[in-house]
């Protein structure tokens, strides 16, 4: 026993014994239900565009780590989630060169620039998918039809479109729900809302599956729920007061629920743990903002969908949330505000 | 207010108890080593004033120091024998202290030297305090803070309820527990002397679940005059943190920066209640105390009865350790010192030494960036928020973290770094910070 060494730490010395990488895992893990419904409902494009965006990510963000002399952080999973996401907020039948240019820009402008990950203000994957919709908003909405016949037979010109070329509009194109009750007052069925059998991004369709992999997370203790309820209990509330107001003018509250990207960005991008508060005031106040900026968008805006601006803008006010809204310390005065 | 609480407080973490190992072993005399190192700094306060010399010849029991000074306590003999010399030595924390090195007579008789006995019935308040002064007594479960500051009540303040800790929420300990079951005549003993000097109507012993059997025993053993309560508590780490034990039995919040009087409670560990019983009526001084000694380095787990002062590397001699010791905690795992060096001795704060060797401990030692998944906030049983202060502690913003965000209500019990993910060193970050913030304010 003599003239041993002993290691010595710091106290406490247990923890706990998950890593951050186990929880990043664990969110791709619960995506895989939505991204394989995509692939089931959309054929090979859907599974063409989510590979390429997971490629493009984790390959832009090792090689900016390589460039600025850090160790590789690809590891940690974190830029597979962006990957996975930003393949499922696009169309099924998005140009894949556009694809990679958007997984680029997550990384590269929406963390990398920031500091990487614990540091992006936005959701890295919105911010690839904005920038896109900017520059391509023929493409990004050129939508596709679920469950066509030969969707895992052929692949879509479109997909395929040279790069820096825009492709040919897609005569095989179906309207979104949003965009249909947007333009032509249609109104889906709310049971193909929910099931997925509807066109719309890559990964959004089946309201089913999203939820699934949600609950999976909020059960392992992954995901904050408050969010996700924050957010649809909002919409929900809003547009159910309007639809009772005026039942032929608004949308029905289980239409607003179902259509769209609201599930998908509800679920898994809006709990993007980095970009939205800490503490659970917090979070409903984010999901409450978020939720109306949605309602206001999709019935006020000049878009069909707001999802991704609601998301987006609801990271934006995140810092500020946290730092008006902290929980009361233990033995301090019932009202503190903490500057 | 009182009837709304929860019977517990908000926050807090569940690591694995670790404590059916030792849980069932009755408390059991340890051997007295041929050598004692009794370092004359085992408090917080100053060092106990030696009244002995080189050479010379004492009784178990015979006082060695005094206390020097208010927040001070005295020292004695846990062994008939002769101080060999008196020199520094390793503590804990890796200093060196000066302390006693104290040889067992060979053949010594039993005899232990008493003082002056403190009739509880006599007594005066300031008799008592007095009392456990000059018995050494200080807070066995951990802090060695000395007993009697902590029941010396400011004219301006009264004491309602006095509580007794029996709570015990660090992993793999389990002396409190032994003591509950074992020692109830001297813990109640020791509540009338506590009753008696601090002026309360009520006492409640606050004991977690995983200890039934303690509380039922205890309730079962009320003498019939005494106004104490058992109350049975859900298992939550940090609860035997004093704040959080007075808010899980009474639902009253310690203001930040002040003290259990605030709201009229006082509380006292256990084992330091039962010490308290024992040694008083007497005259005694501790000599020794219980220790639960485990891990899954140990062979001959238990809790032992040890002198003070007994060499850490005699204990593990003497119980027997598998393999090759890695890492060695005194205390729990929570809040317990890591220990760089085995020839450190016993103290009077020591309430367990648990031993890992190699392999045994898997950390993840990857640190990632905070991914701010608040974890750490809804574990924080202040309510601090440990990533917004982990992030100024990078910056250095010292300041802030204590104006702001109350930095120095943080007592590091250590349940943000047990949840986080990221492997942040949360801890470590704001010890370093709150004793830069003191030496600011200090100049």
């Amino acid at each position: 026993m003599s003239g041993q060494t002993l290691n010595i730490s710091t106290s406490p010395h247990l923890t706990k014994g998950l890593g951050t990488d186990t929880i990043m895992f664990h969110v791709v893990l619960a995506m895989m239900p939505a991204t394989c419904f995509a692939v089931y409902s959309f054929g090979i494009n859907a599974a063409l565009v989510v590979i390429t965006a997971v490629l493009s990510c984790v390959l832009t963000e090792h090689i900016l780590c390589r460039l600025s002399g850090k160790p590789s952080t690809i590891n940690d999973w974190s830029a597979v989630i962006t990957g996975v996401l930003l393949g499922l907020v696009l169309p099924p039948i998005f140009p894949l060169w556009m694809t990679f240019l958007g997984g680029v820009i997550a990384i590269g402008m929406g963390k990398f620039m920031f500091g990487g990950l614990g540091y992006n203000v936005f959701n890295p994957a919105l911010v690839g998918r904005a920038v896109l919709q900017a520059a391509f908003p023929v493409a990004i909405t050129t939508w596709y039809t679920a469950f066509q016949s030969d969707r895992f037979l052929s692949i879509s010109s479109s997909l395929l479109a040279f790069p820096f070329m825009e492709p040919k509009v897609d005569t095989m194109s179906g309207a979104t729900p949003l965009s249909a009750f947007k333009f032509d007052g249609v109104s889906a069925d709310s049971m193909d809302l929910a099931l997925g059998y509807i066109s719309g991004s890559t990964g959004e369709t089946s309201a089913l599956f999203i939820l699934l992999g949600g609950l999976y997370l909020v059960i392992r203790n992954f995901m904050n729920w408050r969010i996700p309820v924050s957010i649809l209990g909002t919409v929900f509330a809003l547009s159910g007061t309007l639809y009772l107001i005026n039942p032929e003018a608004y949308p029905s509250p289980m239409f607003m629920l179902f259509s769209g990207g609201l599930m998908l960005g509800a679920v898994f991008m809006a709990t993007d743990m980095v970009a939205s508060p800490i503490t659970s005031l917090g979070v409903v106040i984010y999901g409450f903002v978020i939720g109306l900026l949605v309602v206001v968008i999709r019935i006020w805006g000049g878009l069909p969908e707001g999802v991704m601006y609601a998301i987006l803008l609801g990271n934006a006010i995140s810092p500020h949330i946290d730092r008006l809204v902290q929980n009361r310390v233990y033995g301090t005065a019932k009202k503190k505000v903490s500057e | 207010m009182l009837a709304l609480h929860r019977n517990t407080f908000k926050h807090g973490v569940h690591p694995p108890e670790h404590k059916e190992e030792t849980n069932q072993l009755p408390i059991r005399q340890f051997s007295f080593p041929p050598l004692l190192m009794i370092p004359l700094s085992q408090h917080i306060g100053n060092p106990s004033k030696l009244v002995v010399r080189e050479g010379q010849e004492v009784t178990r029991g015979q006082l060695l120091a005094e206390s020097d000074g208010y927040l001070s306590v005295a020292l004695h003999a846990p062994e008939t024998g002769k101080i060999r010399k008196i020199a520094n030595m390793p503590a804990i924390n890796g200093k060196m202290v000066q302390g006693i090195y104290l040889e067992a007579a060979p053949s010594s008789t039993q005899e232990v030297l008493e003082g002056t006995p403190i009739d509880l019935e006599s007594a005066t308040s300031e008799e008592i305090l007095k009392g456990i002064q000059n018995a050494g007594i200080v807070g066995l479960g951990g802090a060695a803070f000395p007993t009697h500051a902590k029941l010396n009540i400011p004219d301006c303040k009264h004491c309602e309820v006095l509580i007794i800790n029996g709570i015990e929420c660090e992993p793999y300990l389990t002396t409190d527990h032994r003591v509950m079951l074992e020692q109830s005549d001297d813990i109640f003993l020791g509540i009338r002397y506590l009753l008696k000097s601090t002026g309360a109507k009520d006492c409640v012993i606050g004991i977690e679940a995983n200890k039934q059997d303690a509380a039922d025993y205890l309730s079962k053993s009320i003498p019939s005059d005494l106004p104490v309560k058992v109350q049975v508590v859900p298992v939550k780490y940090p609860q035997g943190a004093e704040k959080m034990l007075i808010t899980a039995l009474t639902g009253k919040e310690v203001p930040s920066g002040g003290l259990p009087i605030d709201v009229n409670a006082v509380v006292v560990n256990v084992a330091t209640t039962a010490e308290i019983g024992r040694l008083l009526p007497h005259g005694r001084g501790i000599q020794e105390r219980v220790i639960t000694i485990t891990g899954p380095g140990i062979k001959k787990k238990g809790n032992y009865l040890i002198p003070i002062g007994t060499p850490l590397r005699y204990v593990l001699d003497q119980v027997g350790v598998e393999g090759k010791i890695s890492e060695v905690y005194m205390g729990g795992p929570m809040m317990g010192v890591a220990v760089s060096n085995l020839d450190i001795s016993i103290t009077k704060g020591t309430s367990g030494i648990v031993v890992f060797t190699e392999n045994q401990i898997t950390r993840s030692e990857k640190v990632y960036p905070c991914i701010k998944c608040g974890a750490c906030v809804d574990a924080c049983p202040l309510s601090l928020n440990p990533s917004k202060l982990g992030i100024l502690a990078k910056f250095e913003a010292y300041d802030q973290m204590a104006e702001e965000h109350h930095l120095m209500d943080c007592f590091e019990c250590g349940s943000c770094s047990y949840v986080c993910p990221s492997h942040i060193p949360l801890v470590q970050y704001f010890r370093v910070s709150k004793s830069i913030v003191r030496k600011r304010k200090a100049s």
